[in-house]
């Protein structure tokens, strides 16, 4: 037997065993669904989500291409391939979402010292701490780089002052991967450096912002007079803009594959809703504006799927184009969203109560959610400008 | 299915752009349009497109052909929508190799296949016959007669009809104008007694002409395919026309932006370079994502074509839908980009927007696709 044959029994077997009843396609719709962050604060309505965390945790295939000396699954491509084809033949559930994969590890991977990535992989990859990230500042939005949140050195420690906003469920994360001043002389982009703080130590404090749609997933974070270690500065000092760039490209890259998912899921698709609530005979909507709009829009849509799958075949030119992903990804996010509740009239405005279902309800909060998406990570002004200077070069003024 | 070019299939698009820079240059067909060349396209051109093996592309070894498949032959016509060409690549080297490859008989294939090859043989197919293309609604009738078939009636808008030694006709042999079944595909040469033809004189400056039928007769071994089933073969050909067309199409957006985008970095007004303007920055950034999901598109509609893949219909409306819209809107930008001088006669870029808009309407525009996609997609 090849060894991707025998790969492809263990892990088989290993899921059969290992993945419980609760996490897999199939179960009971009763049970309380988690969205696992993990974290040292983590509660878990079911407590089969914290088994699964942690199963997956041990064998280190949260993060399944990092080597085991981290905590990672050391797995190659091709067993990586099989182990999604298995999980998705039984329909797993992602057993961790969590910012310390998507962003902070691919940036430890390449900046930091042995001793950090020994220190901070493992318990991102067991979903034992949860990061947030800390960037914009109330006067730094899309001009992120004049950020004011200075890092004096005092001596054996970095000494913290200043504010962060927008850092995304800063109340609940463990340790915040931050962007700090340290060359206050220098020119804005060359005094920046890349710090992690632990969201525990003295002088952090956070506050939940609420958002027009009613929910709250980003905080305002405050820094006063916090005591950081020096050695948990990533990279050289002030060379922290450089690895900020790079890790806004794998952000913007996730929330540009958040955008096309979301619009895979049969709940929340837009042919549904048009069915529902314009009527359906012989298969086809009964609004002929409508159907057209859609029409438009999933052609649109079907296009992007191809161009991310061109990407990844062609392999590795994905990152001169992240902004066009994150770009693309938001304003579909976006148009889905108004074609939605468009297509559920007076009911894609629910906001609250009994006379209007759950899902209706939800569908108005997640549209004004989608409004952040072309915010977030860059606005989309932001990515256009990027695409013009760095893949069209064009002039500055 | 991997969307990315094979090895051979890039060498093919390596060589076309070599041949379309070097051998037919947008001042190769201002010249032709000039001229009033009755074909307007060039003879000695095509037969060096024919050394080059192109009208063979589609057609088996057997026959003389490359059988280098819909993507090989896609690539290039991408290339030549980049100067412009015109050329019989389209009209023969797709639609009548693909046709008659895939639905005529061995007697057919013997005769016709190693004519296309050599260059020899044009071809064009008749379909539309109202201002909006729509198989099903074809009048034309066919009138059985013994072994022959009587044809009445008339085609519009016949891509290269106006040169095509060969005709692939839809025709009516029974039921009524809407339905898709009772329609017949015929082969014709173009010199049969009863046939004329009125070249046209279209925007974009290429070969079409309205061909009418007056009683004629068309021997029964002359049908391609099986009787009656040609509404559901000539889909399946439109279907490949269809990809190369947004192939080419995609060409020529991509020279259109090209031209647009060394403009804006040539360009001084009040003192700067226009392209440092924001303005125009975020539109071309924009037109660069709609150009890329594009050629995501098309690759995937050719390598649907090559594969047999289930999705080829779906993915030929995708195609010639976001090629045409890409075209419209970069045709128009361009145009607006390059502010007076883009409306002058003088200038290539014109050229553009004059051939998008009739490439559009060929074969389905973008409306047509968008609503059967909708169809075809169960909504």
């Amino acid at each position: 037997m090849s060894d991707l044959k025998k790969f492809r029994e263990d892990t088989k077997k290993w899921l059969d065993e290992n993945c419980p009843p609760s996490m897999r396609s199939g179960a009971d719709s009763n049970i309380p669904v988690d969205e696992v962050w993990g974290g040292r604060n983590a509660k878990y309505k079911n407590p089969e989500s914290k088994i699964w965390l942690d199963k997956m945790g041990e064998k280190g295939w949260t993060m399944p291409t990092v080597s085991k000396e981290y905590g990672g699954g050391g797995l190659n491509k091709d067993e990586v391939k099989i182990l999604n084809e298995e999980m998705f033949l039984i329909g797993a559930k992602a057993p961790l979402l969590s910012f310390g994969i998507w962003m902070l590890a691919p940036v430890l991977l390449e900046y930091g010292t042995e001793q950090q990535k020994k220190e901070h992989l493992p318990k991102i990859i067991k979903g034992q701490i949860r990061w947030c990230q800390g960037y914009s500042e109330p006067g730094s939005g899309s001009d992120l780089a004049s950020l004011a949140t200075k890092a004096e050195d005092i001596g054996e420690k970095f000494l913290v002052n200043g504010q962060k906003v927008w850092t995304s469920y800063a109340d609940k994360a463990d340790w915040i991967f931050a962007l700090v001043r340290t060359g206050p002389k220098e020119p804005k982009h060359d005094g920046i450096s890349f710090l992690l703080i632990d969201m525990e130590t003295k002088g952090v404090s956070t506050k939940p912002i609420t958002l027009i749609s009613g929910k709250s997933p980003f905080c305002e974070t405050f820094f006063d007079d916090v005591e950081v270690p020096k050695n948990n500065l990533i990279g050289e000092l002030n060379a922290g803009w450089t690895i900020a760039k790079k890790l806004l490209q794998h952000e913007r890259a996730f929330i540009s594959n958040f955008g096309l998912a979301a619009g895979m899921g049969s709940t929340k698709d837009v042919v549904s809703i048009a069915k529902k609530h314009l009527g359906d005979e012989n298969g086809k909507i009964q609004n002929e504006f409508y159907r057209s709009e859609i029409s438009s829009h999933k052609i649109k849509e079907h296009a992007f799927g191809l161009t991310l799958k061109r990407a990844g075949d062609e392999g590795g030119k994905a990152s001169a184009t992240a902004s066009m992903f994150k770009l693309y990804g938001t304003e579909h996010n976006k148009k889905r969203h108004e074609l939605m509740i468009a297509a559920s009239g007076i009911n894609g405005v629910a906001w609250d109560g009994d006379e209007f279902d759950d899902s209706d309800k939800n569908l108005t909060r997640a549209w004004l959610r989608t409004k952040g998406n072309s915010l977030e990570g860059g606005t989309s002004e932001v990515q256009l400008n990027v695409i013009s200077k760095r893949v069209l070069g064009l002039p500055s003024q | 299915m991997k969307l990315v070019l094979s090895e051979e299939e890039q060498f093919l698009k390596d060589t076309a752009k070599s041949f379309a820079d070097e051998r037919s240059p947008i001042t190769h067909f201002r010249k032709l349009r000039d001229t009033n060349d009755p074909y307007l396209w060039d003879k000695d051109l095509w037969s060096e497109m024919t050394k080059l093996g192109w009208p063979g592309i589609l057609i088996p070894e057997e026959y003389g052909g490359s059988n280098f498949g819909i993507t090989g032959i896609s690539v290039i016509l991408n290339e030549c929508g980049k100067t412009l060409t015109p050329s019989p690549l389209f009209a023969t080297g797709v639609i009548g190799a693909y046709s008659i490859t895939n639905f005529g008989t061995d007697e057919q294939k013997k005769n016709y296949l190693p004519q296309i090859v050599d260059g020899e043989l044009t071809t064009a197919l008749a379909i539309d016959e109202t201002s909006h293309h729509n198989p099903a609604n074809t009048e034309i009738t066919a009138k059985k007669d013994g072994s022959n078939f009587i044809v009445n009636g008339k085609k519009i808008f016949v891509v290269d009809g106006a040169s095509a030694d060969l005709i692939i006709l839809l025709a009516r042999t029974s039921g009524k104008k809407g339905d898709l079944s009772g329609l017949t595909l015929f082969l014709i040469d173009s010199s049969t007694e009863g046939i004329d033809r009125i070249k046209l004189d279209m925007a974009d400056s290429r070969n079409y002409a309205n061909i009418t039928f007056d009683n004629v007769e068309i021997p029964e071994v002359n049908i391609l395919g099986d009787l009656e089933t040609g509404g559901e073969t000539v889909e399946n050909i439109l279907d490949i026309g269809r990809i190369a067309m947004a192939s080419e199409m995609l060409g020529n957006s991509e020279a259109a932006f090209e031209t647009t985008l060394d403009y804006l970095k040539q360009r001084k007004q009040f003192g700067v370079l226009i392209g440092s303007f924001q303005a125009l920055q975020h539109r071309a950034a924009e037109m660069f994502c709609e150009l890329e999901l594009t050629k995501s598109s098309v690759m995937a509609a050719t390598k649907a074509a090559d594969e047999g893949s289930n999705e080829l219909q779906r993915l030929s409306s995708l195609a010639k839908t976001v090629a045409g819209e890409t075209l419209h809107l970069v045709s128009n930008e361009a145009v607006q980009m390059h502010g007076g001088i883009g409306v002058t006669d003088e200038y290539d870029i014109g050229f553009f927007l004059k051939r998008a808009r009739v490439a559009e309407q060929i074969f389905g525009s973008s409306k047509y696709h968008t609503e059967r996609y909708a169809n075809l997609s169960g909504f």
